[in-house]
Formats: structure tokens, sequence, C-alpha cells
């Protein structure tokens, strides 16, 4: 972690020198937006003053780490729940430090105009050299590394969270509960999330260099070769799928096959061609509680269907409001998203279908899905995160569209646990009839 | 020297912004311990990039993210008996990597300039200055720069679109060229083959 910090830091940073006027208009925004805190303030005068070949040691590069990029990444990309009160210091709303320090190493091609820094110009080449050449990596794979290198490869925290919705439609299905088909259609979801991810970072190795948000990734990094990523995917995908197909049943397998196509065909390209790639990523979205449905019941039911309509719906509240805070890197990076290119219509998607799983959870008994008592129950959190995006949608913020997407977070596990506390049993009358 | 004039002529004339932006970060003794061999495009890049791998190492590398395109620039290893097919590999990579640092940079410096040329603009419209009383920059609201945003993309999404089938048709080739190159290097490791002679004679990169 600290690694790639203070490369990303020094990245930043490194621009200084070779250019005096960037140095002294960021210093000059740095000081006065640190001014708030004397400490930090005198730190960072500290710092400037000091000599370049001094100024760039592991402490200073933690300290500028605690005080600046945590900040920074938490302005631009990820917004976290917790703010911690250092962040306070440069101000979310503050996007200008941000946008000033991005925009101006991108403003540079002209080196008429700058002002020559009051050093020699010489030892501060050298010196620059030196930095540089301290943060060049040899690519070779260790192997050490590989596990976490997978892990962020496959986005393994989004897999986890698709298994999960995967093992809820399993869970959901009025079948008994076969554990060896759970846990070979649970293994099997895993894997073809992983190929669809790894094969997703493929694609979009520069897209992802340029946007804050992923410029941490593996392949962007350099920490494997594209060969290594193709080969990760295909020794993920085809035992997932055939796992899948023969663990469970080729329904769920060819389910399998059409989700990592979706996402690794349909879904990343059109991410830069048009905005129909929002509901294309919420169809991907839908279909692995579908997939742990037909896994143990063989079938596409009608019941699959609401639990991939739950899916569904919950994905536009959920990215609406993500992408709502990122417009500017997607602008920049060249994906067409609705909240870049039609506003309007993202605040009315993420409202439309927030009230919308109010009305899927009312099927729940309608479908012999859930008992009544599920809509009951499931009321007040779909009414909250209904409240929250009419709240968006009304004023269309970054306050409430940070709050509407952590509501998400929470909203999508909540109303799948409740859906399998009032699942509805099978009948008694089945038993005895079967029994006898 | 030779291979500087070499380097700098060549570069001159793909890419005359990035030379002036990073010839200044070139020292002295870089470049020079490399075998005459070499290729002299490696020297501009190790010139380029102010940096050169121990002579020892067999690998490539990788190094920070530039500054203007935001993407990584690595140094390929030329390995001592480089097969023509490596040589492609090596050369196509290479290529690409220039090409998409040269797209992302003309987006990144685009989108900066036309970005405050519109905060100008607007705030000009507002009949307010640039800078606010305490001297920092005045910047939009959001839902003002949001217009900008949308503006920028849909100029162009035409030039997006293309950019995005020339990538995938050169991360699609590397790739597959890669396993050839790969699956070739078992081969022979497997049947006990040595390498060729390697380049034929008088050949450069």
């Amino acid at each position: 972690m600290y690694k790639t910090s203070c490369s990303r830091l020094t990245g930043v940073w490194k621009c200084l020198p070779c250019d005096g006027l960037v140095g002294v208009s960021v210093q000059q925004k740095l000081i006065a937006n640190a001014a708030r805190s004397l400490t930090s303030a005198r730190s960072l005068i500290q710092l400037c003053r000091k000599n370049q070949a001094e100024w760039i040691t592991f402490q200073h590069l933690c300290f500028l780490k605690r005080q600046y990029v945590k900040s920074s990444s938490g302005l631009c990309q990820r917004a976290r729940p917790k703010q911690e009160h250092v962040v306070s210091v440069l101000d979310v709303r503050d996007d200008s430090v941000v946008s000033q320090v991005q925009q101006i190493p991108a403003l540079k091609p002209e080196p008429g105009t700058v002002v020559p820094p009051s050093d020699p110009t010489e030892p501060e080449a050298a010196r620059a050299a030196c930095l540089e050449a301290r943060q060049w990596k040899e690519l070779k794979v260790e192997y050490s590394d590989l596990p976490g290198i997978y892990a962020r490869l496959s986005k393994l925290k989004l897999t986890a969270l698709v298994v999960t919705t995967a093992a809820a439609g399993f869970a959901m299905a009025p079948v008994p509960f076969d554990p060896v088909t759970f846990l070979m259609a649970s293994v099997g979801t895993c894997l073809s999330s992983c190929t669809a991810n790894s094969i997703n970072q493929y694609f979009e190795v520069p897209f992802d260099s340029n946007m804050n948000r992923t410029k941490n990734r593996p392949l962007v990094r350099g920490q494997i070769s594209p060969l290594h990523a193709v080969s990760f995917a295909l020794a993920c995908g085809i035992p997932g799928v055939t796992l899948l197909t023969l663990g469970a049943n080729p329904l769920t397998g060819f389910l399998g096959a059409l989700n990592i196509f979706l996402y690794t065909c349909c879904y990343t390209p059109l991410k830069r061609l048009s905005i129909t790639n929002t509901w294309v990523g919420a169809v991907v979205g839908a279909i692995p509680p579908v997939m742990g449905w037909t896994a143990a019941t063989g079938s596409l039911d009608p019941g699959a269907l609401l639990l991939g309509g739950f899916l569904f719906s919950w994905q536009f509240p959920h990215f609406n409001a993500l992408s709502w805070n990122l417009r500017e890197d997607y602008s920049r990076g060249g994906y067409r998203m609705m909240s870049v290119t039609h506003p309007d219509l993202c605040k009315r998607v993420a409202l439309r279908h927030s009230v919308g799983l109010i009305g899927l959870s009312a099927l729940g008994p309608v479908l012999d899905v859930t008992t009544w008592t599920f809509p009951l129950v499931s009321l007040p959190i779909n009414l909250y995160i209904s409240y929250l995006a009419f709240r968006f949608y009304h004023c269309g913020d970054r306050q409430n569209a940070r709050k509407l997407f952590f509501c998400s977070l929470w909203h999508l596990p909540m109303l799948l646990l409740l859906a399998l506390t009032c699942k509805k049993s099978r009948m008694p009358q089945d038993e005895a009839s079967v029994a006898l | 020297m030779n291979v500087k004039a070499g380097s700098t002529l060549i570069f001159g004339s793909l890419r005359p912004c990035y030379t002036h932006a990073r010839l200044s970060l070139t020292s002295s003794c870089r470049g020079h311990g490399r075998s005459a061999s070499q290729a002299p495009k490696q020297a501009e890049r190790a010139e380029r990039t102010g940096f050169s791998p121990a002579a020892t190492s067999k690998h490539d590398w990788i190094g920070p993210p530039d500054r203007l395109s935001n993407l990584r620039p690595i140094i390929y290893h030329i390995p001592e008996n480089e097969t023509p097919q490596e040589r492609r590999l090596r050369r196509l990579r290479q290529e690409t990597e220039d090409w998409n640092h040269e797209f992302w940079t003309n987006q990144n410096f685009t989108f900066s300039k036309e970005k405050e040329e519109y905060v100008r603009s607007q705030l000009s419209a507002k009949g307010l200055s640039e800078r606010d009383e305490d001297g920092r920059k005045r910047t939009l609201s959001i839902e003002e720069m949001a217009v900008f945003y949308k503006h920028f993309l849909d100029k162009n999404i035409g030039r997006h679109a293309s950019y995005n089938r020339e990538w995938y048709r050169r991360n699609f080739t590397i790739t597959l060229l890669m396993a050839k190159v790969a699956l070739d290097n078992t081969w022979r490791t497997l049947t006990g083959q040595t390498r060729g002679t390697g380049r034929e004679q008088g050949k450069t990169t």
C-alpha cells in the first residue's frame, strides 16, 4: 500500500523541480489551503523550502501521503464513509486543489514560457533523473506477490459480492438444499466472475491509467504482462464454466458463459460508445442470482427472474450515484455515462428504479417466492432508499449522491437477507404425499 | 555524439513537444554504457526517460506514470539472440506504447486547455475575475462544469471510437504474438534446441 501511494505521490510531485512555475503555483495553492491548520502549514512550508535531494525522503512521502494524497483520493474517487480529521483540512468541496494539481502537469508542453527556477538547471535535472531511476521497476514476476496480484486482477471483493448474490439465489429456490451443488455453483460463479473481471482489466489498461480510481491496477502497474492476465482469465474461465455445467446443470453453465460474454464483449466496449452500457451492466449484475436459482432447480422460473429483477433495479441507484461524483474522470477518459451526457436521465432512472424495488418486493408473495411479510418488512429500507433517490433527483449534488451510493451498499444485502428469512417454505402436504 | 544527434533527429520529427519536456531530464552519462549493437531507438528511449537499466538485467523495465499521458513507459530488454518474431513483438509493443502516449497526451492536454478556456469564459460572462480576493483561482460549480464535460464527450465521440477500435486491434495482436513467442520458446526448451545466431547481419532495430 505504501509503495503505491508513495510512487503515485512522487509521480505527481516529481514534476515540480522541472518546472518552477508549476511548483510555485502548486505550493501556493497547498499553502493557502493548509493555512487552516498551523502544523500542516508549517511542515509544508518547511518541505517546500528544502532542497530537492533532501525533500523526498520516505518520511516526507508518508507525511505528504497522509496530508494530501489520502485526501485527494478521498476527493476524487471512492467516497469513504468515515472522513478523517486530516481530510477535512483539504475539504471535499474544494476540488480546486486536486483539479489544479492534476491539470497543471497536463498543461506543460510549452517550456518556453516556464520561469526558470532559482537553482541551476543541471543539478536539478540530475536529481530528477535520480528520482526517476529510483522508481523504475524490473518487470519480473515475484511469485510471492502473485496471490495479491490475482486478487486485484479479479476484483476479489466484487467477486465475493457476486458469489453472495448467486448463493442467495440458490438459497431462495424452493427445493431441498443440496450442499454439493451449492458449493459447485458458488465456486463456478466465483471463477467466472474472476475471468470476466480479468478480461475487463486487460481491455482497459490505458483508460485505467488515466482514471484516479483505477490507476493502481496490476496491469496498469505492469506487475504482470497482458498475456499472463489472459492466461489467468482462461485458467479461471474454463474450469469455472465447466464446473457450472457439470456440477450444476448446462443451463447454469450457459448463463455463466453468457455473463462473461456480456461483461467483457458488450459492457466493456459499450462504456466508451453509448450510455446503454449501464443497462447491459445491470443485466450482468442480475444474472448471478438467476444462475444460483437455476443451479438449484434446473429451470428458469419466475422466481429466478424476480431475484434477477431485484439486482437489475438495484444497479441503477447504486451505479448512477457512484458515477455522479466521477464525472470529470469519465469525461477525460472518454467514458460515456449517463451522469455526464444525460444528467437528468441519470437522476430520473435512479429514482424510478428505487421506487421499482418496492413494487418488486410486492411481487414476492405473488410469485410464491416469499411470504406476505416480505413486502412489509422490506418496506422501511425500500422507502429509505427511494427517499434518498428522491433527494438525489431533486437536488443532484455530491452529498446526496454519496448518501444514495452508501445506502445502496447496505440495502442490497439487507434485502436479500430479509427475502431469505421470509422465504416461502415448501408446503407440508407435498412432503406427506411424497412420503406416501 | 552520433547517437544523441540521431535520436534527437528521429525524435524531433515524431514528437516535438514531448522531446522538449524530456530533454531537460537527460543526464550526460546515461545511455553511453550500452554496446554499439544496441538499437539507436533503445538509446533514444533511455535518453527520453532519463533512465537506463543495468546492462546485466534480463527483463523489461517499467517506469513511473508519465506526467502528460499517465501511461507508464517500458524499456524493453533485447535478448542476445532475439528471433525475428520477438523483434516484431518488441517493435509492435514499442510502437503501440508511443501511439498510446501520443493519444493520451493530446487528450489530457486538450481537456485541460478546453476546461481552462471554459472556466475563463464562464467567469468573464459572469463578470468575475479569474482570481478572487485571496488570490485563489475561482472555480465553477459542479453543475456548470457538467455542461463542459458533456460537451467534451460529445465533441470527441468519433475520435474516441476510432481510438477504441485501434487499441483493441493492437492489444489483440500483441497478445497473440506474445503467445506465439512464449509457445515457441517453450517448444524450443522442450526439444532442447538452442536459439539461432539471432540477428541478421547488419540489421538493426
